[in-house]
């Protein structure tokens, strides 16, 4: 296709074309470029320039005042917690309950898989969701956090056609050998399966990092809030991060607040940009396995 | 007469034998997958307790829920939620606001991928469109909160970027956060921002299927690269466009929580509420759960209805729908 013949006008259209997409990729993280350099400033020079892409004076202030104060640390924690048990939980279930499922000679499959299936078309709510959560006493803990999304439909059944497409072979040689059925699962399934469960994995934890909706309806005290809550109270309804925290110390000077805002936004998306490469390397395959086969 | 007597008899037992021994097999399998039903009953757990009971809890919405009482002891009260619903002004409102925003987002946002992905398609580069690709599939991982946060940061009238540059070349500020107004821009470019690039993701897959003679073909015909698009690529990708266009049906009317309910405020509240904030503010924050739980049950239901309908409108004009 490269040699062949263009005119003038599909010359114009490949120039603006490669200029458009150059744009939207650049407009896609700018905004969070300039957070990253408003992060790392003085308020003074927030203030003197409205738009800046590199600070002229490097000041980590704004992280030295996140990291010393109580509040946001906690929640810091609270959504690696949440993340790395909840994530564990998620593998856990989709997994051992995927794992049958893809078995086409068990009894009650299909009835099962149109059960799945009715929770994506159809559920009872916000509402009555909630006082399950509440009859359960899980409100305030961070287990209502972990288990009421346990499993997504979704998910599961991309895991499941993946089992399914296992060769049926490699199964019936290990099960003469002596293989039981969770051995099989443990020995041999898994580690076929780890491009898909890297994918999974990666998915669960980044939904959990950036979970908001479960906290914000099931969490009261403000010590179990995680980072997206804390986020939101911080730079939407601009509460102080501790307001108590100057009075404490004597020493404390108020940082700039505008940097401070930023910089609680990077520490709420570096994770994620962390995992952000491995996780580009898995994810156009998983979201098409999903796409193709529903 | 008598005869068909003893054949009704004798098939009979033959019946039932049958079912025995149908029964013996059942069990037998059942015994030796056993180890398979210990895995799934931890994920059936899930679907019953956090799918399959609250399925069951929208009965509150025909109930006057008292929490003393419980769900049982409450009285049922038929259609009174419903009619108080629809009587009340807050209902138009709502109604508006979600079908307007429903309507923005699928004139402005959804063709937008569509259009990304025949523009990344048209790329010949291959190192060039990777790097765009990886760039805008960036915004998708980032969280709402994130996504609201900056959109405060910048437009903010004290000291937000957008208006200090609006300030210096204008002599004015503009309050997008608060006046109703831009609103709706707002959340429609947010959605832009974030999902647009992911979006391209599915339609690219479409694309990447489509058979490279087709285009061969059409340049010996003398067909122009708009050509090529309009009559190859475009029809290539329409059974795609249709299935999401389906699923975006049955999502009409939540207009994502999270992101209504972070822009939201006082000031843009008669653009900004929806059936999802509504449910929230009288649900969760006033104790009202059986009247919220009617709000929230005519949405999924109106959604409901409007995926099949979508589906049913599909097939009758010769797409594969999705069921």
């Amino acid at each position: 296709m490269a040699k062949r013949y263009r005119s003038a006008g599909e010359i114009t259209f490949d120039v603006f074309n490669y200029l458009v997409l150059g744009i939207i990729g650049i407009a896609a993280i700018l905004p969070f470029l300039f957070v990253v350099a408003g992060s790392f400033a003085t308020e003074a020079e927030i203030t003197k320039r409205a738009v800046f892409l590199v600070p002229t004076t490097i000041s980590l202030d704004a992280y030295r005042f996140i990291f010393s104060t109580d509040t946001i640390v906690r929640s810091i924690g609270v959504s690696l917690y949440v993340t790395v048990i909840g994530t564990a939980v998620n593998l856990f279930f989709t997994v051992t309950m995927a794992y049958p499922m893809a078995k086409r000679y068990l009894m009650g499959r299909n009835l099962i898989l149109n059960l799945v299936i009715f929770t994506m078309l159809f559920g009872g709510g916000m509402i009555p969701t909630y006082l399950v959560i509440r009859e359960l006493h899980l409100l305030d803990t961070l287990n209502a956090l972990i288990f009421p999304g346990a499993i997504s439909a979704f998910n599961l059944i991309i895991v499941k056609n993946f089992f399914q497409e296992l060769p049926a072979e490699m199964e019936e040689a290990a099960r003469i050998d002596g293989c039981t059925e969770l051995g099989l699962l443990w020995r041999i399934v898994l580690p076929l399966s780890k491009p898909v469960l890297a994918t999974f994995t990666l998915f669960y934890a980044v939904g959990h990092w950036n979970n908001f909706f479960s906290a914000l309806l099931y969490i009261n005290d403000p010590s179990k809030w995680p980072l997206q809550v804390m986020l939101r109270q911080i730079v939407m309804l601009s509460q102080s991060a501790a307001g108590d925290l100057s009075s404490m110390d004597p020493n404390f000077v108020q940082p700039p607040e505008q940097s401070i805002k930023m910089a609680v936004i990077v520490v709420g998306t570096l994770p994620i940009m962390c995992v952000y490469p491995f996780l580009q390397k898995h994810f156009a395959k998983g979201v098409m396995l999903g796409s193709v086969k529903g | 007469m008598k005869q068909g007597a003893a054949m009704g008899a004798a098939e009979l037992s033959a019946g039932t034998s049958f079912r025995r021994s149908r029964r013996e097999q059942r069990f037998r399998r059942l015994k030796r997958d056993k180890w398979l039903y210990i895995l799934l009953s931890p994920g059936l757990l899930y679907f019953l307790v956090f799918k399959y009971v609250p399925m069951w809890g929208v009965l509150l919405a025909f109930k006057d829920y008292q929490p003393f009482l419980g769900f049982w002891q409450s009285s049922w009260v038929g259609l009174e939620h419903f009619r108080t619903f629809f009587q009340n002004p807050d209902f138009f409102m709502l109604l508006r606001n979600t079908l307007v925003l429903s309507l923005y987002n699928l004139v402005f946002f959804f063709p937008a991928p569509i259009i990304l992905a025949l523009l990344l398609n048209e790329i010949r580069l291959s190192f060039y469109k990777r790097t765009i690709q990886t760039l805008i599939y960036v915004p998708h991982f980032i969280s709402m909160v994130i996504v609201a946060s900056i959109s405060y940061v910048f437009l903010t009238t004290q000291g937000g970027a957008v208006n200090e540059f609006l300030f210096t070349v204008t002599g004015r500020k503009i309050d997008f956060l608060a006046n109703p107004d831009w609103f709706r821009p707002m959340i429609i470019l947010q959605t832009i921002w974030k999902e647009c690039g992911w979006g391209t993701i599915i339609f690219l897959a479409a694309l990447a299927g489509v058979d490279v003679e087709q285009y061969e073909a059409a340049v010996v015909d003398g067909a122009s690269r708009w050509r090529q698009t309009w009559h190859i690529t475009l029809p290539a990708i329409r059974s795609t466009i249709v299935i999401l266009l389906i699923l975006r049906m049955g999502t009409i009317l939540d207009n994502g929580f999270e992101q209504i309910y972070l822009m939201m405020n006082a000031l843009n509240r008669e653009v900004a509420e929806v059936f999802d904030t509504y449910v929230y503010a009288l649900g969760i924050t006033q104790g009202a759960f059986s009247y919220s739980t009617a709000v929230g049950l005519f949405k999924s239901v109106i959604g409901v209805v409007l995926v099949l309908g979508t589906n049913w409108l599909a097939k009758k004009s010769g797409e594969s729908g999705l069921y």
